[in-house]
Protein backbone atom coordinates (compact mmCIF):
# COMPACT_ATOMS: atom_id res chain seq x y z
CA UNK A 1 0.00 0.00 0.00
CA UNK A 2 1.48 3.33 -0.83
CA UNK A 3 1.11 5.82 2.00
CA UNK A 4 -0.96 8.88 1.57
CA UNK A 5 2.30 10.99 3.29
CA UNK A 6 5.87 9.49 3.55
CA UNK A 7 7.20 9.72 7.53
CA UNK A 8 4.45 10.57 9.47
CA UNK A 9 2.64 6.86 10.44
CA UNK A 10 3.54 4.11 9.87
CA UNK A 11 1.60 0.63 9.80
CA UNK A 12 3.33 -2.47 11.56
CA UNK A 13 2.47 -5.72 12.39
CA UNK A 14 0.86 -5.01 15.47
CA UNK A 15 -1.14 -1.76 13.87
CA UNK A 16 -0.77 1.56 12.84
CA UNK A 17 1.90 4.07 14.86
CA UNK A 18 2.18 7.96 14.52
CA UNK A 19 5.52 9.37 13.84
CA UNK A 20 6.07 12.41 15.68
CA UNK A 21 9.80 14.19 16.69
CA UNK A 22 11.60 14.19 20.09
CA UNK A 23 14.06 17.45 20.53
CA UNK A 24 17.29 15.55 21.74
CA UNK A 25 18.19 18.69 23.89
CA UNK A 26 14.95 19.10 25.85
CA UNK A 27 12.69 15.94 25.01
CA UNK A 28 10.29 18.04 23.80
CA UNK A 29 7.75 15.57 21.23
CA UNK A 30 5.86 17.25 18.55
CA UNK A 31 3.39 15.88 15.46
CA UNK A 32 3.61 16.07 12.31
CA UNK A 33 7.69 15.32 12.51
CA UNK A 34 9.73 18.33 12.72
CA UNK A 35 13.38 18.92 11.50
CA UNK A 36 16.21 21.65 12.60
CA UNK A 37 14.58 23.09 15.18
CA UNK A 38 12.66 22.30 18.54
CA UNK A 39 9.23 23.87 18.76
CA UNK A 40 10.21 25.16 22.28
CA UNK A 41 11.19 28.85 22.03
CA UNK A 42 13.54 28.41 25.05
CA UNK A 43 15.23 25.62 23.48
CA UNK A 44 17.91 25.60 20.71
CA UNK A 45 18.04 22.24 20.18
CA UNK A 46 18.24 21.67 16.22
CA UNK A 47 18.44 17.43 16.47
CA UNK A 48 15.57 15.69 16.72
CA UNK A 49 14.73 11.71 16.15
CA UNK A 50 11.75 10.21 15.32
CA UNK A 51 10.07 8.77 18.06
CA UNK A 52 6.60 6.22 17.70
CA UNK A 53 3.50 8.22 19.55
CA UNK A 54 1.19 6.44 21.69
CA UNK A 55 -1.53 4.29 20.05
CA UNK A 56 -4.68 5.67 22.30
CA UNK A 57 -6.21 8.87 23.31
CA UNK A 58 -9.11 10.75 24.06
CA UNK A 59 -11.54 12.50 22.00
CA UNK A 60 -11.14 16.29 22.37
CA UNK A 61 -13.22 17.03 19.51
CA UNK A 62 -15.43 15.43 16.84
CA UNK A 63 -17.63 16.52 13.75
CA UNK A 64 -18.33 15.52 10.58
CA UNK A 65 -18.00 16.97 6.33
CA UNK A 66 -21.80 16.86 5.87
CA UNK A 67 -20.83 18.00 2.15
CA UNK A 68 -17.62 16.49 -0.34
CA UNK A 69 -14.58 18.58 0.45
CA UNK A 70 -12.80 20.58 -2.38
CA UNK A 71 -10.07 19.16 -4.00
CA UNK A 72 -7.37 18.35 -3.40
CA UNK A 73 -9.35 16.22 -1.11
CA UNK A 74 -10.87 13.36 -3.60
CA UNK A 75 -14.47 12.29 -2.19
CA UNK A 76 -15.88 8.79 -2.76
CA UNK A 77 -18.82 8.74 -4.53
CA UNK A 78 -21.75 8.24 -3.64
CA UNK A 79 -20.60 10.25 -0.73
CA UNK A 80 -20.79 9.51 2.46
CA UNK A 81 -20.21 12.17 4.83
CA UNK A 82 -16.68 12.11 6.87
CA UNK A 83 -16.24 11.85 10.44
CA UNK A 84 -13.45 14.11 11.95
CA UNK A 85 -12.00 13.89 15.51
CA UNK A 86 -8.99 15.54 17.04
CA UNK A 87 -7.81 13.15 19.87
CA UNK A 88 -5.34 13.96 23.01
CA UNK A 89 -2.62 11.49 22.88
CA UNK A 90 -1.95 9.76 26.12
CA UNK A 91 1.59 10.90 27.79
CA UNK A 92 2.72 13.07 25.33
CA UNK A 93 -1.01 15.21 25.45
CA UNK A 94 -0.90 16.02 21.57
CA UNK A 95 -3.99 16.57 20.06
CA UNK A 96 -4.07 15.27 16.20
CA UNK A 97 -6.81 15.17 14.20
CA UNK A 98 -7.68 12.51 11.68
CA UNK A 99 -10.80 10.70 9.96
CA UNK A 100 -12.53 8.42 11.66
CA UNK A 101 -13.07 4.93 10.69
CA UNK A 102 -16.69 3.08 11.19
CA UNK A 103 -17.82 5.27 13.89
CA UNK A 104 -20.58 8.12 12.92
CA UNK A 105 -20.24 11.41 15.20
CA UNK A 106 -23.45 10.50 17.29
CA UNK A 107 -21.53 7.48 18.54
CA UNK A 108 -18.68 9.83 19.81
CA UNK A 109 -18.34 11.88 22.99
CA UNK A 110 -15.74 13.92 23.69
CA UNK A 111 -13.18 12.44 26.81
CA UNK A 112 -13.76 9.12 24.81
CA UNK A 113 -10.62 6.66 24.34
CA UNK A 114 -10.22 5.70 20.58
CA UNK A 115 -7.28 4.07 18.55
CA UNK A 116 -4.65 4.56 15.86
CA UNK A 117 -5.86 2.93 12.93
CA UNK A 118 -5.33 3.41 9.10
CA UNK A 119 -7.61 3.34 6.31
CA UNK A 120 -7.83 3.94 2.13
CA UNK A 121 -8.45 7.40 0.73
CA UNK A 122 -10.94 7.28 -1.75
CA UNK A 123 -8.17 6.91 -4.41
CA UNK A 124 -6.24 4.75 -2.46
CA UNK A 125 -3.36 6.21 -0.14
CA UNK A 126 -3.77 5.14 3.11
CA UNK A 127 -3.66 7.52 5.45
CA UNK A 128 -4.40 7.48 9.74
CA UNK A 129 -7.25 7.10 11.28
CA UNK A 130 -9.45 6.90 14.56
CA UNK A 131 -10.97 3.60 14.80
CA UNK A 132 -12.36 2.01 17.92
CA UNK A 133 -10.08 1.55 20.94
CA UNK A 134 -9.36 -2.45 21.34
CA UNK B 1 -3.49 56.74 28.84
CA UNK B 2 -1.16 53.96 27.02
CA UNK B 3 0.81 51.91 29.02
CA UNK B 4 4.40 51.16 27.21
CA UNK B 5 2.50 51.93 23.79
CA UNK B 6 3.61 55.28 21.88
CA UNK B 7 0.24 56.36 21.61
CA UNK B 8 -2.56 56.27 19.31
CA UNK B 9 -3.53 57.91 15.88
CA UNK B 10 -6.55 59.41 14.74
CA UNK B 11 -9.29 57.96 12.59
CA UNK B 12 -9.82 60.42 10.20
CA UNK B 13 -12.15 59.51 7.56
CA UNK B 14 -13.40 55.57 7.26
CA UNK B 15 -14.98 53.98 3.69
CA UNK B 16 -16.39 50.86 2.56
CA UNK B 17 -17.82 49.56 -0.29
CA UNK B 18 -21.09 47.30 0.56
CA UNK B 19 -20.36 43.42 1.15
CA UNK B 20 -22.12 40.93 -1.31
CA UNK B 21 -21.28 38.61 -4.42
CA UNK B 22 -20.65 41.41 -7.03
CA UNK B 23 -18.97 39.63 -9.40
CA UNK B 24 -16.21 42.36 -10.31
CA UNK B 25 -13.09 42.85 -9.74
CA UNK B 26 -11.24 43.44 -5.78
CA UNK B 27 -9.85 46.22 -7.27
CA UNK B 28 -13.58 48.46 -7.96
CA UNK B 29 -14.30 47.45 -4.34
CA UNK B 30 -11.17 48.59 -2.59
CA UNK B 31 -11.00 51.73 -4.55
CA UNK B 32 -14.59 52.71 -4.24
CA UNK B 33 -13.81 52.08 -0.37
CA UNK B 34 -10.85 54.18 -0.28
CA UNK B 35 -12.38 57.33 -2.11
CA UNK B 36 -15.08 57.36 0.91
CA UNK B 37 -12.68 57.23 3.55
CA UNK B 38 -11.03 60.27 1.80
CA UNK B 39 -14.37 62.42 1.59
CA UNK B 40 -15.22 61.37 4.50
CA UNK B 41 -11.54 62.68 6.14
CA UNK B 42 -11.66 66.05 3.91
CA UNK B 43 -8.95 64.48 2.36
CA UNK B 44 -7.83 64.09 -1.31
CA UNK B 45 -5.35 60.90 -2.53
CA UNK B 46 -2.57 63.61 -2.93
CA UNK B 47 -2.31 64.03 0.53
CA UNK B 48 -2.29 60.46 1.69
CA UNK B 49 1.86 60.18 1.51
CA UNK B 50 1.19 56.48 2.55
CA UNK B 51 -0.92 54.13 1.43
CA UNK B 52 -1.04 49.98 2.82
CA UNK B 53 -2.91 47.36 1.45
CA UNK B 54 -3.92 44.57 2.95
CA UNK B 55 -3.50 41.73 0.21
CA UNK B 56 -6.10 38.86 -1.54
CA UNK B 57 -3.85 35.84 -2.38
CA UNK B 58 -7.11 35.07 -5.14
CA UNK B 59 -6.59 37.08 -6.97
CA UNK B 60 -3.73 37.16 -8.67
CA UNK B 61 -0.37 39.52 -8.70
CA UNK B 62 -2.29 42.43 -7.94
CA UNK B 63 -4.00 40.94 -5.10
CA UNK B 64 -0.37 40.38 -3.94
CA UNK B 65 0.69 43.94 -4.34
CA UNK B 66 -2.49 45.29 -3.57
CA UNK B 67 -1.14 48.61 -1.70
CA UNK B 68 0.42 49.35 -5.36
CA UNK B 69 -2.33 47.79 -7.17
CA UNK B 70 -4.78 50.73 -5.18
CA UNK B 71 -2.22 53.82 -5.86
CA UNK B 72 -2.64 53.10 -9.55
CA UNK B 73 -5.66 52.65 -9.68
CA UNK B 74 -6.15 56.05 -7.54
CA UNK B 75 -3.23 57.53 -10.19
CA UNK B 76 0.67 57.07 -9.18
CA UNK B 77 1.23 60.10 -6.63
CA UNK B 78 4.24 59.20 -5.28
CA UNK B 79 3.15 58.19 -2.10
CA UNK B 80 4.92 55.59 -0.11
CA UNK B 81 3.54 51.85 -0.35
CA UNK B 82 3.44 49.03 1.72
CA UNK B 83 1.54 45.90 0.67
CA UNK B 84 0.46 42.74 3.53
CA UNK B 85 -0.72 39.59 4.19
CA UNK B 86 -1.67 37.96 7.74
CA UNK B 87 -4.96 35.96 6.44
CA UNK B 88 -8.02 37.23 8.77
CA UNK B 89 -5.59 39.51 10.06
CA UNK B 90 -3.90 41.37 7.12
CA UNK B 91 -6.21 44.34 7.76
CA UNK B 92 -4.93 44.96 11.17
CA UNK B 93 -1.66 44.27 10.06
CA UNK B 94 -2.25 46.86 7.36
CA UNK B 95 -3.87 49.37 10.23
CA UNK B 96 -0.80 48.37 12.32
CA UNK B 97 2.01 49.33 9.41
CA UNK B 98 0.43 52.62 8.86
CA UNK B 99 -0.07 53.47 12.65
CA UNK B 100 3.65 52.95 13.43
CA UNK B 101 5.22 54.77 10.38
CA UNK B 102 3.08 57.62 11.85
CA UNK B 103 4.00 57.14 15.20
CA UNK B 104 7.50 56.85 14.61
CA UNK B 105 6.81 60.28 13.04
CA UNK B 106 7.91 59.48 8.79
CA UNK B 107 4.10 60.65 7.38
CA UNK B 108 1.39 62.31 8.52
CA UNK B 109 -0.99 60.84 6.70
CA UNK B 110 -1.75 57.54 5.67
CA UNK B 111 -4.50 55.77 3.85
CA UNK B 112 -5.15 51.88 4.51
CA UNK B 113 -7.07 49.57 2.33
CA UNK B 114 -8.59 46.36 2.16
CA UNK B 115 -10.76 44.34 -0.57
CA UNK B 116 -11.43 41.06 -1.86
CA UNK B 117 -13.43 39.17 -4.39
CA UNK B 118 -14.14 35.87 -3.21
CA UNK B 119 -14.66 32.27 -5.17
CA UNK B 120 -17.98 30.77 -4.14
CA UNK B 121 -18.26 28.00 -1.45
CA UNK B 122 -15.76 26.13 1.06
CA UNK B 123 -12.04 28.59 0.95
CA UNK B 124 -10.02 25.98 -0.82
CA UNK B 125 -6.27 25.65 -0.68
CA UNK B 126 -4.53 27.97 -3.57
CA UNK B 127 -4.16 25.77 -6.60
CA UNK B 128 -1.06 22.88 -7.54
CA UNK B 129 0.18 20.21 -5.80
CA UNK B 130 2.25 21.33 -2.82
CA UNK B 131 2.91 18.58 -0.25
CA UNK B 132 4.67 21.09 1.48
CA UNK B 133 1.95 23.63 2.34
CA UNK B 134 0.05 22.20 5.55
CA UNK B 135 -3.54 24.44 4.57
CA UNK B 136 -2.84 22.00 1.00
CA UNK B 137 -2.27 18.72 3.20
CA UNK B 138 -5.59 19.00 5.42
CA UNK B 139 -7.77 18.79 2.06
CA UNK B 140 -5.65 16.05 0.88
CA UNK B 141 -5.39 13.76 3.70
CA UNK B 142 -8.36 14.58 5.93
CA UNK B 143 -10.71 16.54 3.65
CA UNK B 144 -10.81 19.18 6.52
CA UNK B 145 -12.34 22.58 5.31
CA UNK B 146 -12.56 25.77 7.78
CA UNK B 147 -16.08 24.65 8.91
CA UNK B 148 -14.66 21.59 10.19
CA UNK B 149 -12.65 23.53 12.61
CA UNK B 150 -15.06 25.96 13.56
CA UNK B 151 -17.81 22.52 14.69
CA UNK B 152 -14.56 21.42 16.64
CA UNK B 153 -14.42 23.84 18.83
CA UNK B 154 -18.26 24.46 18.94
CA UNK B 155 -18.67 20.38 20.06
CA UNK B 156 -15.80 20.98 22.48
CA UNK B 157 -17.37 24.40 23.96
CA UNK B 158 -20.96 21.92 24.13
CA UNK B 159 -18.97 19.32 26.04
CA UNK B 160 -17.46 22.02 28.53
CA UNK B 161 -20.15 24.73 29.07
CA UNK B 162 -22.73 23.27 28.13
CA UNK B 163 -23.69 25.10 25.11
CA UNK B 164 -26.72 24.07 23.03
CA UNK B 165 -27.48 24.23 19.39
CA UNK B 166 -30.41 27.08 20.79
CA UNK B 167 -27.72 29.34 22.47
CA UNK B 168 -25.61 28.71 18.68
CA UNK B 169 -28.64 30.11 17.26
CA UNK B 170 -29.62 32.72 19.36
CA UNK B 171 -26.11 34.40 18.18
CA UNK B 172 -27.17 34.39 14.08
CA UNK B 173 -30.61 36.05 15.46
CA UNK B 174 -28.93 38.73 17.25
CA UNK B 175 -26.32 39.47 14.76
CA UNK B 176 -28.66 38.97 11.86
CA UNK B 177 -31.51 41.90 13.35
CA UNK B 178 -28.23 44.06 14.19
CA UNK B 179 -26.87 43.49 10.14
CA UNK B 180 -30.79 43.94 8.73
CA UNK B 181 -29.75 47.25 10.48
CA UNK B 182 -26.42 48.11 8.38
CA UNK B 183 -26.56 49.45 4.63
CA UNK B 184 -22.97 48.00 4.45
CA UNK B 185 -23.85 44.34 5.37
CA UNK B 186 -24.54 41.65 2.73
CA UNK B 187 -27.41 39.70 4.42
CA UNK B 188 -30.24 42.45 5.65
CA UNK B 189 -33.16 39.78 6.76
CA UNK B 190 -33.66 39.23 10.19
CA UNK B 191 -33.57 35.21 10.78
CA UNK B 192 -35.75 33.03 13.27
CA UNK B 193 -34.39 30.71 15.76
CA UNK B 194 -36.52 28.01 13.77
CA UNK B 195 -34.61 28.86 10.29
CA UNK B 196 -31.03 28.51 11.86
CA UNK B 197 -32.57 24.86 13.50
CA UNK B 198 -34.13 24.07 9.65
CA UNK B 199 -30.83 25.16 7.76
CA UNK B 200 -28.43 21.98 6.66
CA UNK B 201 -26.19 20.37 9.08
CA UNK B 202 -22.75 21.11 7.16
CA UNK B 203 -19.88 20.28 9.82
CA UNK B 204 -21.67 18.71 12.97
CA UNK B 205 -23.18 20.50 15.38
CA UNK B 206 -23.17 23.79 13.09
CA UNK B 207 -25.55 24.47 10.49
CA UNK B 208 -25.39 26.20 7.23
CA UNK B 209 -26.38 29.65 9.35
CA UNK B 210 -24.28 28.66 11.96
CA UNK B 211 -20.98 29.35 9.84
CA UNK B 212 -19.91 32.46 7.83
CA UNK B 213 -20.40 32.71 4.22
CA UNK B 214 -17.19 34.56 1.89
CA UNK B 215 -18.31 37.59 0.23
CA UNK B 216 -16.98 40.72 -1.80
CA UNK B 217 -16.69 43.50 -0.33
CA UNK B 218 -13.78 46.78 0.49
CA UNK B 219 -12.91 48.77 3.42
CA UNK B 220 -10.59 51.61 3.75
CA UNK B 221 -9.71 54.21 6.49
CA UNK B 222 -7.52 57.71 6.67
CA UNK B 223 -5.21 57.28 9.88
CA UNK B 224 -2.99 60.72 11.07
CA UNK B 225 -0.86 61.77 13.47
CA UNK B 226 -2.81 63.52 16.67
CA UNK B 227 -0.71 67.04 15.48
CA UNK B 228 -2.05 66.70 11.94
CA UNK B 229 -5.45 66.08 13.15
CA UNK B 230 -5.79 68.45 15.69
CA UNK B 231 -5.08 70.95 12.37
CA UNK B 232 -7.69 69.61 10.39
CA UNK B 233 -10.79 68.47 12.36
CA UNK B 234 -12.37 68.98 15.63
CA UNK B 235 -13.18 65.53 16.76
CA UNK B 236 -11.62 62.40 15.96
CA UNK B 237 -11.80 58.88 17.34
CA UNK B 238 -8.22 57.23 18.11
CA UNK B 239 -6.59 54.33 17.23
CA UNK B 240 -5.16 53.60 20.12
CA UNK B 241 -4.24 49.64 20.32
CA UNK B 242 -3.30 47.23 17.58
CA UNK B 243 -2.14 43.97 19.03
CA UNK B 244 -0.90 41.29 16.30
CA UNK B 245 0.71 38.97 19.04
CA UNK B 246 1.83 35.20 17.68
CA UNK B 247 0.69 32.40 19.83
CA UNK B 248 2.68 31.23 22.99
CA UNK B 249 4.37 27.93 23.31
CA UNK B 250 3.00 25.28 23.93
CA UNK B 251 -0.28 25.81 22.25
CA UNK B 252 -2.72 23.51 23.24
CA UNK B 253 -5.86 24.41 20.89
CA UNK B 254 -5.83 22.80 17.81
CA UNK B 255 -5.51 25.82 15.16
CA UNK B 256 -6.00 26.25 11.16
CA UNK B 257 -5.21 24.20 9.64
CA UNK B 258 -2.91 22.84 11.91
CA UNK B 259 -3.28 18.46 12.20
CA UNK B 260 -1.73 19.05 15.35
CA UNK B 261 -1.28 20.51 18.69
CA UNK B 262 1.58 21.45 20.59
CA UNK B 263 2.60 18.82 23.13
CA UNK B 264 0.81 19.68 26.81
CA UNK B 265 3.38 17.63 28.89
CA UNK B 266 6.53 19.77 27.42
CA UNK B 267 6.37 22.55 29.29
CA UNK B 268 4.08 24.51 31.58
CA UNK B 269 1.77 26.26 29.32
CA UNK B 270 1.18 29.99 28.54
CA UNK B 271 -0.69 31.91 30.93
CA UNK B 272 -3.25 32.88 28.26
CA UNK B 273 -4.26 30.56 25.30
CA UNK B 274 -4.18 32.63 21.99
CA UNK B 275 -7.01 34.35 21.16
CA UNK B 276 -7.16 35.24 25.02
CA UNK B 277 -3.57 36.71 24.74
CA UNK B 278 -4.37 38.86 21.55
CA UNK B 279 -6.95 40.97 23.16
CA UNK B 280 -4.64 40.80 26.49
CA UNK B 281 -2.17 42.79 24.80
CA UNK B 282 -4.58 44.90 23.22
CA UNK B 283 -5.83 45.76 26.44
CA UNK B 284 -1.92 46.64 27.78
CA UNK B 285 -1.14 48.87 24.87
CA UNK B 286 -4.27 50.97 25.56
CA UNK B 287 -4.25 50.81 29.17
CA UNK B 288 -7.98 50.08 29.43
CA UNK B 289 -9.67 46.45 30.35
CA UNK B 290 -12.91 44.87 29.36
CA UNK B 291 -14.52 46.90 31.97
CA UNK B 292 -14.07 49.63 29.72
CA UNK B 293 -15.53 48.80 26.84
CA UNK B 294 -19.00 50.27 25.29
CA UNK B 295 -19.03 47.13 22.49
CA UNK B 296 -17.06 45.10 20.75
CA UNK B 297 -16.62 43.33 17.02
CA UNK B 298 -15.88 39.75 17.23
CA UNK B 299 -14.96 37.52 14.50
CA UNK B 300 -17.98 35.20 14.48
CA UNK B 301 -16.52 32.54 12.15
CA UNK B 302 -19.68 30.50 13.18
CA UNK B 303 -22.25 31.39 15.89
CA UNK B 304 -20.20 29.39 18.78
CA UNK B 305 -17.28 31.11 17.99
CA UNK B 306 -18.85 34.30 18.94
CA UNK B 307 -19.83 33.06 22.58
CA UNK B 308 -15.75 32.04 22.88
CA UNK B 309 -14.98 35.02 21.78
CA UNK B 310 -17.22 37.19 24.82
CA UNK B 311 -14.50 35.15 26.49
CA UNK B 312 -11.66 35.14 25.23
CA UNK B 313 -12.06 39.23 25.45
CA UNK B 314 -12.67 39.23 29.41
CA UNK B 315 -16.49 39.97 28.86
CA UNK B 316 -16.86 37.29 31.56
CA UNK B 317 -15.31 34.00 32.79
CA UNK B 318 -14.96 31.00 30.35
CA UNK B 319 -18.26 29.20 30.37
CA UNK B 320 -19.95 32.54 30.74
CA UNK B 321 -21.00 34.29 27.61
CA UNK B 322 -24.29 32.19 26.98
CA UNK B 323 -25.66 33.48 30.12
CA UNK B 324 -24.78 37.11 28.88
CA UNK B 325 -25.97 36.19 25.72
CA UNK B 326 -29.50 34.90 27.02
CA UNK B 327 -29.96 37.60 28.97
CA UNK B 328 -29.48 40.15 26.38
CA UNK B 329 -26.61 41.88 27.66
CA UNK B 330 -24.84 41.52 23.90
CA UNK B 331 -27.74 42.47 21.92
CA UNK B 332 -28.15 46.25 20.19
CA UNK B 333 -29.78 48.27 23.59
CA UNK B 334 -27.86 45.56 25.98
CA UNK B 335 -25.23 46.62 28.42
CA UNK B 336 -22.28 45.29 26.22
CA UNK B 337 -23.47 45.11 22.19
CA UNK B 338 -21.57 42.34 21.18
CA UNK B 339 -21.14 42.18 17.17
CA UNK B 340 -23.56 45.68 16.47
CA UNK B 341 -22.20 45.76 12.92
CA UNK B 342 -24.03 42.36 12.63
CA UNK B 343 -20.48 40.46 12.32
CA UNK B 344 -19.95 38.15 9.86
CA UNK B 345 -23.08 36.48 9.98
CA UNK B 346 -24.69 39.27 8.25
CA UNK B 347 -21.33 40.71 5.97
CA UNK B 348 -19.43 37.19 5.27
CA UNK B 349 -16.05 36.78 5.24
CA UNK B 350 -14.01 39.36 3.03
CA UNK B 351 -11.01 38.48 4.61
CA UNK B 352 -8.22 41.82 3.75
CA UNK B 353 -11.27 43.87 4.51
CA UNK B 354 -12.83 42.39 7.40
CA UNK B 355 -10.49 43.84 9.83
CA UNK B 356 -10.49 47.44 8.69
CA UNK B 357 -14.29 47.23 8.39
CA UNK B 358 -14.41 46.08 11.75
CA UNK B 359 -12.31 49.61 12.80
CA UNK B 360 -15.14 50.92 10.15
CA UNK B 361 -17.79 49.66 12.71
CA UNK B 362 -15.98 51.05 15.72
CA UNK B 363 -15.58 54.64 14.08
CA UNK B 364 -19.19 54.98 13.24
CA UNK B 365 -19.91 53.92 16.86
CA UNK B 366 -17.75 56.31 19.23
CA UNK B 367 -18.82 58.86 16.63
CA UNK B 368 -22.32 58.19 17.09
CA UNK B 369 -23.39 57.83 13.27
CA UNK B 370 -24.25 53.94 13.65
CA UNK B 371 -27.96 55.21 13.22
CA UNK B 372 -30.49 52.32 14.70
CA UNK B 373 -27.56 50.17 15.33
CA UNK B 374 -25.87 52.75 17.94
CA UNK B 375 -24.66 51.87 21.43
CA UNK B 376 -25.47 55.23 23.77
CA UNK B 377 -22.54 56.97 24.95
CA UNK B 378 -20.12 54.47 23.16
CA UNK B 379 -16.53 55.58 24.31
CA UNK B 380 -14.45 52.56 24.36
CA UNK B 381 -14.84 49.65 21.16
CA UNK B 382 -12.64 46.24 20.96
CA UNK B 383 -11.96 44.60 17.68
CA UNK B 384 -10.93 41.21 17.26
CA UNK B 385 -10.37 38.11 14.88
CA UNK B 386 -8.13 35.31 14.10
CA UNK B 387 -6.99 33.48 11.43
CA UNK B 388 -4.55 30.96 9.56
CA UNK B 389 -0.89 30.00 10.70
CA UNK B 390 -1.08 32.38 14.03
CA UNK B 391 -2.40 35.27 12.96
CA UNK B 392 -4.63 36.96 14.85
CA UNK B 393 -5.22 40.93 16.24
CA UNK B 394 -7.01 43.05 18.56
CA UNK B 395 -7.47 46.56 18.30
CA UNK B 396 -9.03 49.46 20.58
CA UNK B 397 -10.70 52.51 19.56
CA UNK B 398 -11.35 55.42 21.88
CA UNK B 399 -13.00 58.86 21.78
Amino acid sequence: MTYAIEGWFTVERDGARLLGTRCAECGTVCFPPRDGSCPDPRCAGTETEVVRLPRRGRVWSYTNACYPPPAPYVAAEPYEPVTLAAVELDEVGIVVLGQVEGLGVEQLAVGMELELTSGPLADGPLVWMWGRAS
Amino acid sequence: MSAGGAGPVAVLGTGMHPWGKWGRPFLEYGVAAAREALRDAGLAWTDVQFVVGADTIRNGYPGFVSGASYARALGWSGARVASCYAACASGAQALDIARTRILAGLCDVALVIGAEAAPKGFFKPVGGDRPDDPDWLRFRLLGATNPAYFALYARRRMALHGSTPADFAAVKVKNALAGSLNPMARYRKPVTAGEVAASPMVADPLRLMDICATSDGGAAVVLASEAFARRHATRFVRLAAVSTVTPTFPNTVLELPDFATDSRAAAAGPVRPFRAAIAHAAYEEAGVGPEDLSLAEVYDLSTALELDWMEDIGLCPPGGADKLLRDGATALGGRIPVNPSGGLASFGEAIPAQAIAQLCELTAQLRGRAGARQTADARVGLAANQGLFGHGSAIIATV
